[in-house]
Order: C-alpha cells, then sequence, then structure tokens
C-alpha cells in the first residue's frame, strides 16, 4: 500500500512536470504575472492540460487493457497490438471514415471498437481451433493475424487516398491534443473501472475455463467482458492519440512480478504505472530533440520492445 | 447422492462414456478406476457440468447439474481438474480465497475468513499462505488447491487424478487428508485414482470403467479382487490381503 502511495506520488510528480515541458513558455511564474486572457493560461487551458490529461488517460486505460486480455486469453504475451485488436479498429475507423465522413468523431469510435470485437473474437477463434502448445506462438499468431488485416488495411488507404491520414493513425502522437480533441478517452477510464469492479471475475477466468466453472462464473460471460473492455479500450485510444504498441503488454508483466496477478491488487498498480510509464516516454520524446518532438509510438516503441525482448528471454531461461 | 441415468459422450464417431447409468453414495470416498480412455475423467467432467453430455441426465442431491444455476451447484459440488496449468501468479492465501468466491461474490465476510483459515489449516499451508503458486513444488501446489475445494464448503468434492505429479510420501498424504475430511468434515469425496492400491486402501466404493461402460462398481472389497480386476484391466492382477487390507499385485 505505502508502495502504490509512491507510484502515485512519482505519477502525479510526472504529470506536473509534463504540464511544463514544451516550446511556448508555460512556468508558475509566468503564470502569476499574467491574467487569464493572456497566453501562458491560454496555453496551459488548451493544450498543456489537455495533453496530460490525454497521456494519463491513454497510459492508464491500455495498460489495463493488456492486463485485462492477458488474463482472458491466459497468456502473458498478447495486448491489443499483439492480437490483431488495434489493426481491426484502424480497419473499422477508415471503414467508416470513407463510408461517413461527417460522422462525429464517437460514432466513427463506436464503429472502431465493433471492427476491434470481431477482430479480437476471430483471433481467439484461431486460438481454439489451433491448440498451440507454446506460449510464445499465441502473440505471433496475433502479430500474423494483425499483419493481414493492417495489409487490408493499407490497400484501400491506399486506394482511397488515404494513406497520410491512416499513418497518423497508426502513429501514436500526443502532439495534436488539445481541449476537445481529447474527452473521448474519459471512456477508456470508465472502463478501467469496470475492470476493476469486475477484477476478481478475471483472476477466476485467468485460471481456465473449469476453474471459473467450477466456482459458478458464467466463463462466456466473463470472456466477453473483457473483449468489449479492450476493444473499446483500443478503438478510444486509436482514435483519439494513435496506436502506443507494447504498453498494454509491459505494464502488466512488470507488475505481475512486483505483486502477482490478484487483479483486485494489480489494477491500481497497472494504471499508475501505465500512466507513469507514458508520461515519462513523453517528456522524454519532447525534450530529446526539443523544440521538436518524437511520437510516443516510437519512444514507447523502442523501450517498450527492449522491455518485452527481457521479458521473453527471461521465460525463456526459467522455462529451460 | 449423485445420480446419473444414461449419461453418454461422443467424440466424433467414438463414444467415450456410453449409457453410463450409476448411483454414488453420500459420504465416504468413492473411486473410479479403469484403464486408459475407459472415459473416468469425461465422466466425471459432465458429472460436474464441466463438460456438456449428449444424452442422458445427472443429478446431485435431486438438482439437475444442466439446469441449476451454475453459482448454486458451486455451493453444492466443486471439481478439480488433473491440469491446473497456472498462468497465473497467486498467493495461496488468495488462491484458497476464490474458494468462497460462490458465496461472497469477491466480499469476504468474516465467516468467509473464518472457512479460508480453516482450510488452510486443514492442509498445513500457514507458512506458504503468503508464497506464490509458482514459487511451490507441485506437492505443495496441489494441496494449495484442495484447500480451495475445501473452502468452497461444498457436501460434494470430486477431484480427478489427485495423486498425479506426487511422490508416495504425498499421495499418502492427500489421500489420508480426504479420508479425515470424509470422515470429520462428512464429505462426500468422488476420486478418478489410477492406482489401484489406494483406491483399495482409502476407498469406501469403487465404479470400475471399461470402454466407456461401468464394469463393475461396489464396496471396495468387492472390487479389489483378482477376477474383477484382471477383467477391467485385461492383464493379470493378483490380490494378497495384508493386515486386512487388500493389495494387488502386477508388476509380471
Amino acid at each position: 500500500m505505502r508502495w502504490l502511495l509512491l507510484a502515485f506520488v512519482v505519477t502525479l510528480i510526472l504529470a506536473v512536470i509534463s504540464l511544463f515541458v514544451g516550446v511556448s513558455d508555460v512556468s508558475i511564474g509566468a503564470l502569476l504575472s499574467s491574467s487569464a486572457e493572456d497566453r501562458p493560461m491560454q496555453v496551459l487551458l488548451i493544450s498543456r492540460i489537455p495533453r496530460t490529461l490525454a497521456i494519463v488517460l491513454s497510459g492508464a486505460s491500455m495498460a489495463i487493457a493488456g492486463l485485462v486480455m492477458q488474463m482472458v486469453v491466459r497468456n502473458r504475451f498478447v495486448e491489443p497490438s499483439t492480437a490483431g485488436t488495434t489493426e481491426s479498429a484502424s480497419l473499422g475507423f477508415l471503414v467508416i471514415t470513407l463510408l461517413a465522413p461527417g460522422w462525429p468523431l464517437i460514432g466513427k469510435m463506436g464503429v472502431a471498437a465493433v471492427f476491434a470485437m470481431a477482430g479480437t473474437a476471430l483471433f481467439l477463434r484461431i486460438l481454439r481451433a489451433v491448440p498451440l502448445r507454446d506460449v510464445m506462438l499465441v502473440p505471433l499468431v496475433g502479430i500474423m493475424l494483425g499483419g493481414i488485416i493492417g495489409a487490408i488495411t493499407t490497400f484501400f488507404a491506399y486506394r482511397f487516398g488515404l494513406l497520410a491520414s491512416l499513418l497518423a493513425w497508426n502513429m501514436g502522437d500526443f502532439s495534436g491534443i488539445m481541449r476537445g480533441r481529447y474527452e473521448l478517452l474519459w471512456i477508456g477510464l470508465a472502463c478501467a473501472v469496470v475492470a476493476y469492479i469486475a477484477a476478481d471475475r478475471f483472476t477466476v477466468a485467468g485460471m481456465g475455463r473449469d476453474f471459473t466453472t467450477n466456482l459458478g462464473l458464467n466463463y462466456q460471460r466473463v470472456m466477453v467482458l473483457g473483449l468489449v473492455i479492450v476493444s473499446v479500450v483500443s478503438a478510444v485510444v486509436l482514435v483519439s492519440v494513435g496506436s502506443i504498441p507494447f504498453l498494454g503488454l509491459i505494464v502488466p508483466n512488470v507488475v505481475s512480478l512486483m505483486v502477482g496477478d490478484n487483479m483486485r491488487r494489480t489494477v491500481p498498480w497497472v494504471a499508475i504505472s501505465g500512466a507513469g510509464f507514458v508520461l515519462a516516454c513523453d517528456i522524454l520524446g519532447r525534450v530529446i530533440r526539443a523544440p521538436y518532438e518524437i511520437p510516443i509510438s516510437v519512444v514507447v516503441g523502442v523501450i517498450g520492445s527492449m522491455v518485452f525482448l527481457y521479458l521473453l528471454l527471461r521465460t525463456r531461461r526459467n522455462a529451460a | 447422492m449423485i445420480v446419473t441415468a444414461d449419461v453418454t459422450k461422443n467424440y466424433g464417431s467414438s463414444c467415450v462414456v456410453d449409457g453410463v447409468t450409476l448411483s454414488l453414495p453420500k459420504g465416504g470416498i468413492t473411486s473410479i478406476i479403469g484403464p486408459n480412455g475407459a472415459g473416468k475423467s469425461t465422466l466425471l467432467s459432465m458429472v460436474s457440468r464441466l463438460m456438456d453430455m449428449d444424452k442422458g441426465t445427472v443429478t446431485v442431491d435431486g438438482l439437475d447439474v444442466t439446469k441449476t444455476p451454475s453459482d448454486v451447484l458451486a455451493r453444492r459440488l466443486s471439481i478439480l481438474r488433473q491440469d491446473n496449468h497456472m498462468t497465473a501468479r497467486l498467493t495461496v492465501h488468495d488462491l484458497v480465497s476464490f474458494g468462497r468466491y460462490p458465496y461472497s461474490k469477491g466480499r469476504l465476510t468474516v465467516e468467509d475468513k473464518r472457512h479460508i483459515d480453516e482450510a488452510i489449516g486443514y492442509l498445513n499451508l500457514n507458512d506458504l499462505s503468503g508464497r506464490f503458486l509458482d514459487e511451490l513444488s507441485g506437492g505443495q501446489r496441489q494441496r494449495a488447491f484442495v484447500a480451495m475445494v475445501l473452502c468452497q464448503d461444498t457436501d460434494y468434492v470430486l477431484l480427478d487424478e489427485p495423486l498425479n505429479n506426487l511422490d508416495m510420501k504425498h499421495a499418502m498424504g492427500m489421500m489420508k487428508l480426504l479420508r479425515r475430511a470424509a470422515n470429520e468434515l462428512g464429505k462426500t469425496v468422488v476420486l478418478v485414482l489410477h492406482d489401484i492400491n489406494f483406491a483399495s486402501w482409502y476407498s469406501d466404493y469403487i465404479v470400475a470403467m471399461k470402454n466407456g461402460k461401468v464394469a463393475h462398481e461396489g464396496p471396495a472389497a468387492a472390487i479389489v479382487t483378482p477376477d474383477v480386476l484382471s477383467d477391467v484391466y485385461e492383464m493379470d492382477i493378483k490380490v494378497h490381503e495384508i493386515g486386512g487390507q487388500r493389495v494387488s499385485l502386477y508388476y509380471e
């Protein structure tokens, strides 16, 4: 509990730092010496606070989505970007952008979520049809499925001249976040709260179908709830920020090593660490070659893939 | 009492469980024995509603297992499968606590906590209760799972090959413990066992299956005989009486 508090304080400090990093001069001094209509206050309200909130919300909810996915698939190495979920959401977003470009963002997000659900269900179906002995093969199948869906998406984006937009969605980036462009992410937080309320169910489901049935729970229903949470979070983050790879994978894994897998206990840890990790990566991406920015997906991708490799090799060593 | 009527399961064209009609007595230990592929585990899975049956009915104290709400059944009957391949890192205490899920739905009451402490004490897991399952030996982990089903506090406890992967000492410890649970707590324990000597030594009632059917059933003394066992396993099995217990020898 004390450690959780410490993690919370660290994340809070990172969030405050995040507010004051950037090209435009926003400092406490500048804020105090100017009135509300002046530039520093306006930058803070319109750009900085929304950006920091977007980072915290998407970091926490994507990490939770990864955690839920790992529980329902019963595999440590799956997350929305290694199960075809993100790619399916992206396809859905493209389809609705082509068919009904005038729809409000929340409608497009809904369609992306439905596609994400269908893609993830397909992934689960494949896993059921091809029982895999090796834990590593499961994410590989997911990455292949994602590759196929991604290729279809790219093809249509190319034919309809939307390649640039597609690239923008797939590359997670917080630099475009402003007031009015991030609020959907609160839905992601709502999903994280649902995951916390249903935490025991997911922990039980993580121990398998027979185990779940023995305790009188409907396994199918828990799976569907998990699927909905994962798909909605993926879609919301995709349409607001773009995809952030590996986040849902490394944060729950590191938390699992530290505090185990009882979701009642891990959900707060995963949410706080997810937010903290993305805050840190975002600050890094903003200062490393200031005044320019490195997109968050690149920073998280580089750090995340290294941690992912470490986790993979570690499992191999333990298995041997 | 567990009553099965004409329970049947097919996998493709092969019939794994073929019209099994049984009445398992309440109280004591009942063992289901038989060669590989006799349908023992499949039968146990259908009795505990883990698997759908193609034909027939199963009732537990008059409750039809396919129609009774799953959480109601979870307070009557618990099942532990042999394959508890764990990906989740839980502590022993957390695992045992989940045995109370059918009652508490996650909000543990004082009563639930008492059950948890009792189950942990009953299986001598006090020193291990804070350890993660993946840090335990096979025998310790098995004990943790049994503690969980005892914590579930059901009249019927079904265990599929509970002695799998246990050495002689732990296997004996497990059987003694189940015996105690049956005697002291009044549980009805139903086991699938491969070791016929453990079945002989500790069971009150034995069901012998072969090719998906019940070949023989009866009190342990009636089943552990050279004729019955030789018929079930299709090999020459001698039975000796040592100190009032029947021991089978089949090593040559």
